[in-house]
């Protein structure tokens, strides 16, 4: 597998040391560019897209913060690599349905990666563990100052950095926060959050209705617009959102303690009593139950070092990690019973709960 | 939450529901959950909503094909199906289009943020070559030789500090 490398190395996301927010997961920034004299690659033919992927390919990974990296194109991965990458959030769904003609280069410790024709044709995208954005900000905007002196980017001084969608335009910026909000969830305020948040020019991204923690209650929150505001206010803008929603789920938090402590215990030693005694798991199942026993460690429930266990989990129980684990193709009822499998011997050695928690924190 | 919604890409049920005020006015998108994932809506990279918006406040009208780059041949008509661009250069050419879309779009409609340096550069270098370009043809016009040939002179300086190359 050409992917094989990635499982090497510890990467980024499984590093706590970062910061000591439990509640923003990543952090994220990507900036679109292009360069000039060549059509978007939407738009471009095949032979052109090649030539570009080609020559940005070995731009990109002649970086320092590339080195020992790892140089893909698009028709070089199976499908179930892509859905690998797709699921660590290296490249996106689109590019992994690209035609020929599209790559990504992903430096080796996978916190930075820039993707080659996707929608534009450069996707720079630098992640960190934690709540991080001035550390993002910094990392990408030295990468994409050093690509700067190698191509020629497409600039206009009035309208900025151009994009192949105008929603793009000026910075090419979008930074963005993963957030685990289990007790907006329980308490179902987040319907509020996101009318706030949106009011504020912030996008949050999750899927609610039907189960209304369908997604683990993991929800990405993220600037929606690019033009007329510069990188730094941008990122201090969704800073001071990011901290005013962190503040209302840990209110939430001791609300649902204060009122029914030992509803809320339930619910966490329930979700570990599936997760340690399951036969069958479905991956949005999994979701819910890690998203409990994630707030179980943050309210002590078990020990710190358990956070970042949970945090890979919630990537290697997605249906493309269960298949490469079990060396196979599998289909959902199977891979459902592998899931179990894996999240039963994982779990096996956190050790018992300890829901005598009062005071402790 | 009104789950009575039907998607607005399919018309089956919506399950994600996603508003978004931009400069005061308030946007809404109900989706299937199919089509939230084919959208890119759980994909934190891929989605934008305004970027759905835009296309569905484009909503293409079979008409003539209006304005054209010359560089990548993309029409208007290009433009308002795909809601995208074919090339930076499409830019300077739709700008008519473009221009009032903008401010419903972003918080601005000048760009504020980084500047890239050689990106810069080129510019002005582009300005200063085809001024002196002027001056030489005045020159040559008004048989200046003599200026004729430092503006010659000039032109190829400034064309080797930077390389023929980025010239493009
Ligand atoms: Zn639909
Ligand atoms: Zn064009």
């Amino acid at each position: 597998m050409k992917i094989a490398p990635l499982f090497e190395v510890p990467t980024e996301l499984a590093d706590p040391s970062g910061s000591k927010c439990a509640i923003v997961l990543t952090t994220r920034i990507r900036l679109a560019r292009n360069l000039t004299g060549s059509p978007f690659p939407g738009w471009a033919k095949e032979a052109q897209r090649s030539a570009m992927l080609a020559e940005s390919l070995a731009v990109v990974a002649e970086l320092p913060q590339m080195k020992k990296g790892l140089s893909l194109t698009v028709d070089e991965l199976s499908d179930l690599e892509k859905q690998i990458l797709v699921e660590r959030h290296l490249i996106s769904r689109e590019l992994s349905n690209a035609k020929r003609g599209a790559g990504v280069v992903i430096s080796r410790d996978q916190s930075a990666a820039v993707m080659i024709n996707e929608e534009d044709h450069l996707r720079i995208q630098v992640m960190r563990a934690g709540f991080q954005l001035k550390k993002a900000w910094n990392a990408i905007n030295t990468i994409d100052s050093e690509l700067e002196e190698k191509l020629n980017y497409a600039f206009s001084p009035t309208l900025g950095y151009l994009t192949a969608c105008p929603t793009n335009l000026g910075t090419g910026m979008r930074a963005s926060a993963m957030m685990h909000l289990p007790a907006l969830v329980i308490s179902s305020q987040m319907e509020k959050v996101v009318r706030a948040v949106n009011q504020l020019g912030m996008a949050v991204r999750g899927l609610f209705g039907e189960g209304s923690d369908a997604s683990g209650s993991i929800f990405q929150i993220s600037n929606q617009t690019t033009l007329g505001e510069s990188e730094e206010d941008i990122i201090k803008r969704l800073s001071s959102v990011l901290n005013t929603i962190i503040e209302h789920e840990l209110n939430a938090r001791a609300k649902l303690l204060e009122a029914d402590s030992s509803k809320l215990f339930d619910k966490i030693g329930r979700a570990f009593g599936i997760l340690q005694n399951g036969r069958l798991l479905t991956s949005a199942e999994a979701m819910n139950l890690l998203s409990l026993v994630r707030l179980g460690v943050d309210l002590n429930v078990f020990p710190e070092v358990r956070r970042p266990v949970i945090d890979r989990l919630f990537i290697e129980a997605q249906p493309g990690h269960i298949q490469y684990a079990a060396h196979g193709a599998f289909e959902s009822a199977r891979r459902d019973q592998l899931r179990a499998q894996f999240l039963r011997t994982e779990i096996a050695s956190f050790g018992p709960p300890d829901f005598n928690v009062t005071g402790k924190n | 939450m009104a789950n009575s919604l039907k998607c607005d890409l399919c018309g089956k049920p919506a399950t994600v529901h996603l508003t978004q005020i931009v400069n005061n006015k308030i946007h809404k998108v109900d989706l299937c959950e199919e089509c939230a994932q084919a959208k890119g809506v759980t994909d934190p990279s891929g989605f934008s909503l305004a970027d759905l918006l835009l296309k569905t406040s484009l909503n293409p009208e079979p008409q003539a094909e209006g304005i054209r780059c010359e560089q990548c041949g993309a029409t208007q008509a290009d433009f308002k199906k795909q809601g995208r661009f074919g090339c930076p250069a499409c830019y300077e050419v739709f700008k008519p289009v473009i221009e009032p879309l903008l401010g419903n779009m972003h918080k601005g409609t000048i760009h504020v943020g980084k500047v890239p340096r050689r990106a810069l550069e080129r510019k002005s270098l582009y300005d200063r070559l085809t001024n002196l370009q002027g001056e030489l043809d005045e020159a040559i016009k008004a048989e200046r030789y003599e200026d004729a040939a430092r503006f010659r002179d000039e032109i190829h300086q400034v064309k080797q500090a930077f390389g023929e190359k980025t010239l493009s």
